[in-house]
């Protein structure tokens, strides 16, 4: 069983608000002062899964890929590190600025070109742009069946058996292989790396693809790609002031409380 | 400008979901003078047709196959409507199906779809908005590619109103699906769901343990079952403490009741995405610097323990 886990490499999603600020002039956001970014969480979650498989069926391996910045080797290192086999970024300059659609693009045709692939994870969702395209849309281009927002993925049945989380419960899927299965927070916490996995990770070489290696042509890809054009980024404004209910004991604040919510006739 | 506009219907008991009413309401405003359809698929769907408020064309499948919605089965219906519907923008709810089923029918007609719209307007061109980075930022698109299609969150358009479609236009049964359902397990609390609450009181990670759940549950029975009901925060569902069927926020359901009392939530960013359409926001926390009081009304800063028996107690007193 080979598993591509797709990662990727997020602004840290716990920055406070009040340094949360965005370059109006380029719609982008401006990276924190002294936050380091992220792996995308449900990434990380993504990579657990795929690891809990491998370690359930000898002879399997991990192939974590990355589409970003050069710095997103930190992401990468961060799933080598839990315990994935290989590491593939794909950083280049024409790949920047794009959609959902290009990034599954560049994504898809690394996977092809790995080939071998049995099985695709990726986060429900990005946490930056909360989307939750990509998985989808790398499957679609695989032309592979897909699951999304799985709490729970084993091999078994046809494939794959999954669980999923639905707005109003529960649902167990059987999917052939290959497929691709995005992975749902409600799947538990991704491990954390001891500092001998760490350090073995930093020895490791991370493969560097850029267009050409992956046979793409450049219109197909980055800004000049994408069908979905961003034409605002902006920090929404929040409600008025709090009203803080005054009062000696609970009793009072909570008094104070209904008796505004009744002035408003909301109670 | 004119727009032809499909609308991807869901059913319960046969009848069109709220939500799918609520996209034939936006889909009237957003057509000027374009034409309205609406896809229904699944038990009832024919009959559902005259119910679907404000669509003048309603393609529809009554097979049971799609019942369970299986992806693969609706795509390939939904492709015949959009086809036929010669529809330049497509709404789908941003539900359990919606998420799946927009990015695929957009692979597949090769055009792209704006994900969890809050706001759909034509100025010069459809524009979509929708929450990013978790809550902290929104973000207003255009999509180049035809048809446009958007999923969009719960609430956001007034239902439409007027005569269900005259018109109903057959698709296909159900297909094949690579992928097949095995299971499936109901997890919805009993009574008023919080999409349909009027008051939403939610509990988060502040409160300790899952036993604070039950205060929480007591408070919105003190303002009323028939009103209120209990939501969670993403925190206190992880942990165990709440179904996720009660979670609210970005990955979770959208709320926007009138009254959303928030007890021991900080506030994150992607808390806030799924409830800051409330119209009044109840803050309690012990912490005066939350940034759940940041979207408040009214606020209270103290222990939940001290301050939500009070709070039952005073409404009890008050009725």
């Amino acid at each position: 069983m080979h598993i591509v886990v797709c990662a990727k490499q997020i602004p840290d999603p716990e920055t406070p608000p009040s340094a949360f600020k965005i370059d109006a002039a380029n719609n982008k956001v401006i990276p924190a002062q002294g936050i380091a970014p992220v792996l995308s969480q449900f990434d990380g979650i993504a990579a657990e899964a795929a690891l809990r498989i491998k370690e359930a069926n000898a002879g399997s391996k991990v192939t974590v890929i990355s589409m970003g910045a050069e710095s997103a080797q930190a992401a990468i290192k961060q799933v080598l590190a839990m315990g994935a086999d290989e590491g593939v970024l794909l950083n280049d300059p024409a790949f920047e600025d794009g959609d959902s659609h290009t990034t599954a693009t560049v994504l898809a045709a690394a996977i092809k070109k790995l080939g071998n692939v049995d099985a695709v994870f990726c986060g429900r969702q990005a946490a930056d742009w909360d989307m939750g395209q990509v998985g989808l849309l790398v499957a679609e281009d695989l032309g592979w069946p897909v699951a999304i927002i799985a709490k729970g993925v084993a091999m078994g049945g046809a494939g794959l058996q999954v669980q999923r989380v639905l707005e109003n419960g529960f649902e167990s899927l059987e999917t052939p292989l290959p497929a691709v299965v995005t992975v749902s927070n409600e799947f538990g916490e991704p491990r954390y790396p001891k500092l001998p996995q760490i350090m073995a990770a930093a020895k490791k070489t991370v493969t560097n693809w850029k267009l050409g290696d992956l046979g793409l042509d450049a219109g197909a890809v980055g800004k000049a790609g994408s069908r979905l054009k961003l034409e605002k980024l902006f920090i929404p404004e929040k409600g008025g002031k709090v009203e803080l209910m005054e009062g000696d004991t609970p009793q009072a604040q909570a008094a104070a409380l209904v008796a505004r919510l009744q002035a408003d006739k909301i109670l | 400008m004119a727009h032809n506009v499909l609308v991807v219907g869901e059913l319960a008991g046969g009848s069109p979901t709220s939500t799918t009413l609520e996209l034939l309401g936006g889909a009237q405003g957003l057509a000027a003078g374009g034409s309205v359809s609406v896809a229904l698929l699944g038990t009832g769907a024919s009959a559902a047709a005259a119910k679907a408020a404000g669509a003048s064309k309603a393609f529809v499948s009554d097979d049971a196959g799609y019942d369970a919605v299986k992806a693969e089965q609706w795509l390939a219906a939904l492709e015949v409507a959009v086809d036929q519907s010669g529809a330049d923008l497509v709404l789908i709810a941003q539900s359990s199906a919606g998420r799946e089923i927009g990015p695929r029918l957009a692979a597949r007609k090769k055009t792209a779809v704006a994900m969890d719209c809050a706001k759909i307007e034509d100025a010069g061109g459809l524009k979509f908005t929708r929450p990013a980075y978790g809550g902290n930022a929104l973000a207003t698109y255009s999509i180049a590619t035809s048809p446009a299609i958007a999923t969009v969150r719960a609430k956001s358009f007034e239902e439409a109103t007027g005569a269900g479609a005259g018109e109903v236009v057959q698709l296909p049964a159900a297909g094949a699906s690579r992928t097949n359902i095995t299971g499936m397990e109901k997890a919805v609390s009993a009574g008023l769901q919080i999409t349909d609450a009027t008051v939403v009181v939610s509990g988060g990670r502040g409160l300790g343990a899952p036993e604070g759940f039950k205060v929480v549950e007591e408070l919105a029975a003190a303002i009323g079952n028939d009103k209120a009901a209990v939501g969670a925060s993403r925190a206190a569902v992880d942990l165990g403490w709440y179904p996720p069927s009660q979670q609210v926020g970005l990955t979770g359901k959208v709320v926007n009741p009138d009254l959303y009392i928030a007890v021991a939530i900080s506030g994150a960013s992607q808390h806030m995405a799924g409830c800051s359409g409330s119209k009044t926001i109840v803050a309690i926390n012990r912490d005066k610097d939350a940034n759940i009081f940041g979207f408040a009304k009214y606020g209270i800063v103290g222990d939940w323990k001290a301050i939500v028996p009070a709070l039952i107690e005073e409404i009890k007193k008050a009725k």
